[in-house]
């Protein structure tokens, strides 16, 4: 027990630089694939057909093939065509590619749930169609668009597990390097398991403070 | 003021609207009544582009909109007149995710880039306008329906409109709370404010507007002044759909 605890311990300076490389990779996913997917979302609401078809076939094959895949294909397969790609770049790349994907599921679903009276109302004061979108519609819309984008969210904390298979130096792969080494499977494997535990914690704790900050105006007076 | 030209919609291969003029003083107070689905809330619609004419010309002040030519290429115009055009809708459409006061000063503060203390002073003198002071950092929700539509009310307001347009402003309203919606539109008559009004409240239009349109099947097919027209109308159309209100109010009481 007191040997499985010190080497916990040698490992931790190990495992916290591979969970640097999980938070990285998982904000990195976050932000640009919620960017990404915005953009996405807007395509798919356009009355232009060209976007709206391009935003569809994105999400389709972006929801619908594993993300395993996609990581193997843009690390292992882009060379193939003349485009190297660095681990955490290709990982990078990978997680915000398919995390876009949901992200434009969630976000158009959520923009279109607002009532059109909403949009009418923010155009008959004058308002552009950007401006009712940042001022009127958007506000609305991430109460309904938050609670699925922290599971997204949290899902992506944990898939970034799968970058080890892509020579990423994150936390699982941390775990397995130190493994083979020691051969201390179980404490190392579940001390890993232990720290994206506490992120996705954070991370669902941020989103409840997120979700009571949106929903203010239905609890105050 | 406002000029209205050959307007017309059609919508699936049938005419909604059918080249409808119309003439608008300033100062003026229009009641627009008819049966459901002739046409009334459309053209009140269509008057600051919420609704797509097929073609005709909307003018008011010194913005026109021709819409024979396509709209999209007079969105900057067409967001002129909407400042120009203040509107109230039948439920409301308050923001429900912004104060009272902060929903009447959106417009001033987004659109007309009004510095922030100068639209609340705004915002504040509008709210007790509509009887609403003390209501500036209350939710739509935590409001009645009343008081909502009041806050609508002074959010056209606050543009600073030419004209306010009213889409039965009280229909979605409980019997209790129509009174003090119409009190309101009632004071704006009385300071002259120009306004057209789509109502089912008929005593309501024969008193305040000056002058009553009656819309059926997307034509106008009579209109005069309102205690004129209530009294005598000329058109058979127009009798039978009076009689039919007058009728129904009789079975009410």
């Amino acid at each position: 027990m007191e040997e499985a605890f010190q080497l916990a311990l040698q490992s931790a300076p190990f495992l916290l630089k591979g969970a640097y490389y999980t938070v990285i990779l998982s904000l990195g996913g976050m932000f640009f694939g919620l960017l990404l997917g915005f953009a996405l979302a807007l395509m798919r609401l356009s009355s232009l057909r060209l976007l709206s078809w391009t935003a569809r076939v994105y999400v389709s094959f972006f929801r619908g093939t594993p993300l395993l895949v996609q990581l193997f294909v843009i690390y292992y397969g882009l060379p193939q065509i003349g485009l190297e790609l660095d681990p955490l770049p290709a990982a990078l790349i990978g997680f915000s590619l398919n995390m876009a994907a949901y992200a434009c599921e969630i976000l158009r679903a959520a923009i279109s749930s607002i009532d059109r009276g909403q949009w009418e109302a923010a155009a008959s004061i004058g308002m552009t169609r950007g401006q009712a979108m940042r001022r009127a519609i958007l506000p609305q819309a991430a109460r309904t668009a938050l609670p699925p984008l922290g599971n997204s969210f949290i899902s992506l904390v944990k898939d970034t597990a799968l970058a080890a298979t892509i020579q990423v130096p994150e936390l699982f792969r941390q775990a397995q390097l130190i493994t083979a080494r020691t051969f201390e499977i179980f404490t190392m494997y579940l001390a890993a398991a232990l720290i994206y535990w506490v992120l996705a914690s954070v991370l669902a704790h941020l989103q409840n403070r997120l979700e009571a900050r949106v929903n203010r105006h239905d609890q105050e007076s | 003021m406002i000029e209205v030209l050959r307007l017309s919609k059609q919508f699936n291969g049938q005419t909604v609207l059918d080249d409808i003029s119309l003439k608008v003083e300033a100062g003026e107070v229009i009641a627009i009544i008819g049966p459901s689905g002739s046409g009334k809330t459309t053209f009140l619609r269509c008057l600051n582009l919420l609704e797509t004419p097929s073609s005709g010309r909307i003018k008011v002040g010194n913005v026109e909109i021709d819409a024979n030519r396509p709209l999209s290429q007079q969105s900057g115009l067409i967001r002129r007149l909407r400042q120009e055009v203040g509107f109230v809708f039948q439920n409301f459409n308050l923001f429900p995710h912004r104060t009272a006061l902060e929903n009447i000063i959106e417009g001033p503060l987004v659109v007309k880039k009004t510095p922030r203390e100068q639209a609340e002073a705004l915002g504040m003198k509008l709210l007790a306008k509509v009887g609403l002071a003390g209501k500036e950092a209350s939710y739509p929700r935590k409001l009645s329906g009343g008081q909502q539509q009041r806050v609508a009310i002074a959010r056209a307001l606050a543009m600073e409109p030419e004209v306010i347009l009213f889409d039965e402003p009280t229909s979605a309203l409980d019997p209790e709370l129509v009174g003090e919606v119409l009190a309101t539109i009632r004071s704006l008559a009385e300071e002259k404010r120009t306004m057209i009004i789509v109502t089912h409240e008929m005593s309501f239009a024969r008193d305040v507007a000056n002058r009553v349109i009656f819309f059926d099947k997307g034509v106008i097919v009579e209109q005069g002044e309102a205690k004129a027209l209530f009294a005598q109308p000329k058109e058979e159309r127009t009798r039978q759909f009076l009689g039919k209100f007058l009728g129904t109010q009789n079975t009410d009481y």
